[in-house]
């Protein structure tokens, strides 16, 4: 799994320093205008950006799939439809499974179920982590101690084991609940990072003078900090989506994952249980895992095009 | 440094301490009844045997008693050693079915970890150098390190194993032969070692390579090696300060990426059967077997806190700043 | 030593275009000499002092000479031109406080420096703990770590570093610019110092800050949009200037004394050009308040007075 770039580059920041133009219009009223200064220059370069629109491209590729292929290939992706153990013919794409089962059907079907997980997952971990982030970095003091305590406990503890636990004690267990159990337990690298941002921009002129002019903490938070920061922000939840579906996968395939439906995970449990490998059935094993590795591979390469956008010194000449 | 290591050993014990309870609480207070789903599981079949099992059930977990009771009683078979008889392998001591088990995951991991740290290091410094080397391996290292541990097991499995028949896919040596310090028996241990480890490895090297080289770019960027190199060093001194700065944040990552690399492990037991902690928990899972499981936790809890505190003083070692009183890891 | 730039150009890479920071330019440095580059941001001084020294990633070498005591830099070559770094042409950068590896020992990295370049440390050791001394900083800084200095004794020990070959050419870049007045003024006097006692032969010293180089520079030579503006002793530039600009620029310093209802600050209104796609002729046209029609020919770097160019068709 890819370590987070925080933990590399403590003073490195992937927010370019303002231009000389948003640089003299600080305070509340200039930093919307500045984002959308940024955000064009931003657009352009990102519609050139190889990394970005490949990676992109092959994750909107599998969504397509999950969100229309069970359409064409019937509601129910464990129902018997063929002649078990057929390899990929123009009838079944993907063959079918020791019971008959349609493997293209159940691939479409679990990527529904990777991609939300991947995503609620990923979205709970980030807004976890940036408020707690955000409110150690700002508040500093003891709540910035106890936060601190917090994020490292978590940190330290083994997810895998812990999900482990948490899910076996489960008697019937969601997709929902599996996002929920994830996300709660893969902030803490992202409220370490936050924080250390929200310290060095916290420091920022432009904050002083929203604070000098009386306006609320939650109204410095979202109009001064967090635009500087949208960049990066979008950069983790990518990181945490990516982290989020193997960890899925990784449950699923234990054995643990959602009692009902099917996912890419689920499949590889099921192949290994049922000998596809000594039996051959290549065609069982290798979409799942190859979806999961494409969908992983493009987010990751996604992040750093997206570094690439964000960071002109990284564009290459 | 004082100051150092007491904070990290307050988190660890404070991570062991909510881990321990954790694990205490979810049974009690999930919802459902534990001891109904371990009976339902555990395929009892006349009333009177459920009875028993279940009379035997609540002693255990302590049901009959007030809260406090069963948390202090837990805590104190825990500091025993005592985590209770396993419903696997009844009637061995969880204990005993784990240290049994836990030779072949440190077998599995050790070597990968510190293979995949170092050769990922080595490669990561090289690539950051040459642009053509770079462009060439930094794909593969990214599909690596996006492969799940399971899959590429699954597919060394298949193809090296299966197919091509070079190794043995099950098991942790070959159930002809009887454990001993024989050749025959110490070849068949690596045999059957070979595939699991190669698999572990490979994925993790990727990570470290591509975190290695993206750090090394970042020091070779840096003012101070900018400086160096308008003063005449040579790309050696350029280098070796470069490696040595990047290497800093990579043992911090190592100390992150534990937790990730044990469930690397646990599943790639599963897929080949090894006897290792993961093979453990498979069972465990399917038989319904909630001591042998949370017995399997706490060990992987403790492990990967010892294994931090030792990356923890191995960073101490590394960083000379630290022995003066400052820099180190955010504690 | 002497120093003869002739007709030096050095672009940027970009996406988009070659920008041409550095347009032929030709100049001198004598002896002893203290010229310092004025000129705003992004007029090409810092690319003029990186180029001297060390061409950066994305700098590109186009043509143009440069002579070190009658010997050619070979400035394109990185190989090169190593053996002229740091014992012929030293540079105390622009980021001067975070020069030093942080994870070194400042001493220990010296000595590193010092034996990768074939010296070895103990034939310096006594001379760099005499001129850690005359900065002001104590020799046990050399056993300290880069984060217990403060930036001060950062750049005072990065000067000293600079300068302990004796190279026979010192650039300084921009190194007042993060500093509080006091500290500036001891830096500038410790530069002076370090040529008259022989440390350097010759400083060129690059700022923005024009009050600054008229305390020092023997020389100042004014820079704009890549090309050079004027030349001239100090008094000459600064008490009758002949370039437009350096007049203007001159006229918006502050003079002690004046309040400000006595004597409003006049800046130059409108921006340098971009250097990507230049305009022809002279570049400071559009903003010059006395341009007419000849300036959309370029005017040439010329002589105008004893030791005092200027490319200006108004000033020949």
């Amino acid at each position: 799994m890819i370590i987070p770039d925080e933990t590399g580059r403590p003073d490195e920041s992937p927010i370019s320093e303002p231009t000389p133009v948003v640089a003299a219009v600080p305070g509340i009223g200039g930093v919307p205008g500045a984002v959308r200064v940024i955000r064009r220059e931003a657009v352009y370069f990102a519609l050139r950006n190889k990394k970005l629109v490949g990676g992109l491209t092959v994750v909107l590729v599998f969504l397509l799939v999950g969100l229309f292929g069970p359409v064409f290939t019937g509601p129910d992706p464990l129902a018997y439809v063929g002649p078990p153990a057929q390899a990929p013919s123009g009838e079944y794409w993907f063959g079918t499974t020791t019971f008959g089962q349609d493997v293209f059907g159940q691939f479409a079907h679990g990527l529904r179920a990777t991609f939300f997980v991947g995503f609620f997952a990923g979205l709970l971990a980030a807004v976890l982590g940036m408020l707690v982030g955000f409110t150690a970095g700002y508040r500093g003091g003891l709540v910035d101690e106890v936060l601190n305590m917090i994020t490292n406990i978590v940190l330290v503890l083994p997810v895998l084991a812990v999900l482990l636990i948490i899910a076996a004690y489960l008697e019937v267990r969601s997709v929902q609940v599996q996002a929920l159990i994830i996300g709660v337990f893969s902030w803490p690298w992202v409220a370490r990072a936050v924080r250390a941002q929200t310290l060095t921009l916290r420091a920022r002129e432009f904050v002083d003078l929203a604070r000098l002019s009386g306006a609320p903490v939650r109204r410095i938070v979202f109009r001064e900090i967090a635009p500087n920061m949208a960049s990066y922000l979008f950069m983790v939840f990518i990181l945490l989506f990516g982290g989020a579906v193997l960890f899925a996968a990784t449950l699923d395939f234990i054995g643990l994952g959602p009692t009902d439906g099917i996912s890419l995970g689920l499949m590889l449990n099921y192949s290994v249980k049922w000998s596809a490998l000594h039996l051959g059935l290549w065609w069982w094993f290798i979409p799942p895992g190859l979806g999961i590795t494409a969908i992983v591979g493009a987010l990751y390469i996604m992040n750093v095009g997206l570094d690439e956008v964000f960071n002109p010194k990284l564009r290459e000449m | 440094m004082r100051r150092y290591f007491a904070r990290k050993l307050l988190i660890y014990l404070l991570t062991f301490f909510v881990a321990v309870t954790i694990n205490w609480m979810i049974p009690r207070f999930m919802p459902g009844d534990p001891i109904e789903s371990m009976l339902t599981r555990a395929g009892v079949r006349t009333p009177e045997s459920a009875e028993a099992m279940r009379e035997y059930f609540n002693s255990l977990f302590g049901l009959d008693t007030p809260i406090l009771e069963q948390y202090f009683s837990f805590w104190s078979g825990l500091l025993r050693g005592d985590l209770g008889l396993s419903l696997w392998l009844f009637p061995q001591e969880v204990t005993t079915v784990i240290l049994n088990a836990v030779p072949y995951t440190l077998a599995l991991l050790i070597p990968a970890i510190l293979l995949s740290y170092w050769a990922g290091n080595r490669f990561g410094a090289y690539a950051a150098r040459r642009k053509v080397m770079d462009n060439a391996v930094l794909p593969v290292w990214y599909v690596l390190t996006a492969t799940p541990y399971m899959w590429l097991a699954i597919l060394l499995a298949w193809s090296l194993g299966i197919v091509a028949g070079f190794f043995p896919v099950a098991g942790g040596y070959s159930f002809l032969l009887a454990p001993s310090f024989s050749f025959e028996f110490i070849a068949s241990l690596i045999a059957h070692w070979f595939l699991p480890f190669l698999s572990l490895f490979l994925v993790a090297f990727g990570g470290w390579a591509i975190g290695m080289r993206n750090l090394i770019i970042y020091e070779l960027e840096s003012d101070y090696s900018n400086y160096l190199r308008a003063l005449g060093a040579p790309g050696k001194l350029v280098r070796d300060y470069a490696y040595r700065n990047a290497r800093l944040p990579q043992i911090t990552g190592l100390a992150l990426q534990l937790g990730v690399i044990v469930g690397g492990a646990v599943v790639t037991e599963i897929v080949f059967s090894y006897p290792g902690l993961g093979y453990l928990v498979l069972k465990a899972i399917e038989s319904g077997d909630f001591f042998l499981l949370q017995g399997v936790f706490l060990f992987i809890v403790i492990g990967v806190l010892v294994a931090n505190f030792i990356v923890d003083i191995v960073y101490v070692l590394v960083d000379p700043r630290t022995r003066v009183g400052m820099g180190g890891t955010d504690a | 030593m002497t120093l003869r730039v002739t007709g030096l150009k050095v672009y940027y890479r970009t996406l988009r275009g070659d920008v041409r920071a550095l347009d032929d330019v030709t100049f001198g440095v004598e002896d002893g000499e203290i010229m310092g580059v004025a000129g705003e941001s992004g007029c090409g001084k810092s690319t003029l002092g990186k180029s001297l020294i060390r061409l950066d990633g994305r700098m590109r070498y186009v043509e143009g000479r440069v002579d070190l005591d009658y010997k050619e830099l070979p400035i394109w070559d990185d190989a090169d031109m190593n053996d002229f770094r740091y014992k012929e042409v030293s540079l105390i950068p622009q980021y001067a406080m975070s020069a030093l590896n942080p994870t070194r020992k400042i001493g220990l990295m010296v000595r590193d420096l010092l034996e990768s370049r074939g010296i070895p440390f103990d034939t310096v050791s006594a001379e760099l703990e005499r001129r850690l001394g005359l900065v002001g900083l104590d020799r046990e800084v050399l056993g300290r770590y880069p984060i217990e200095l403060s930036g001060g004794m950062k750049q005072r020990a990065v000067m000293v570093l600079a300068t302990l070959l004796n190279p026979s050419l010192l650039i300084a870049d921009e190194i007042t610019s993060a500093l509080d007045v006091s500290t500036q003024r001891a830096v500038a006097e410790a530069l002076v110092g370090f040529r008259d006692n022989g440390f350097v032969d010759s400083l060129i010293v690059i700022t923005h800050d024009i009050s600054l180089v008229y305390q020092i520079a023997d020389t100042i030579m004014v820079m704009y949009a890549g090309k050079l503006a004027e030349k001239a002793p100090t008094d000459v530039l600064v008490n009758s200037p002949r370039h437009p600009y350096t007049q203007l620029l001159i006229s918006s310093l502050p003079e002690v004394g004046v309040r400000y209802e006595g004597k409003r600050l006049s800046g130059i209104p409108g921006s340098p050009p971009a250097l990507l796609n230049p305009p022809s002729g002279c570049r400071f046209r559009d903003r010059c308040p006395v341009a007419f029609d000849k300036c959309g020919e370029e005017p040439p770097f010329v002589e105008i007075g004893p030791d005092h160019f200027a490319a200006c068709w108004r000033a020949s």
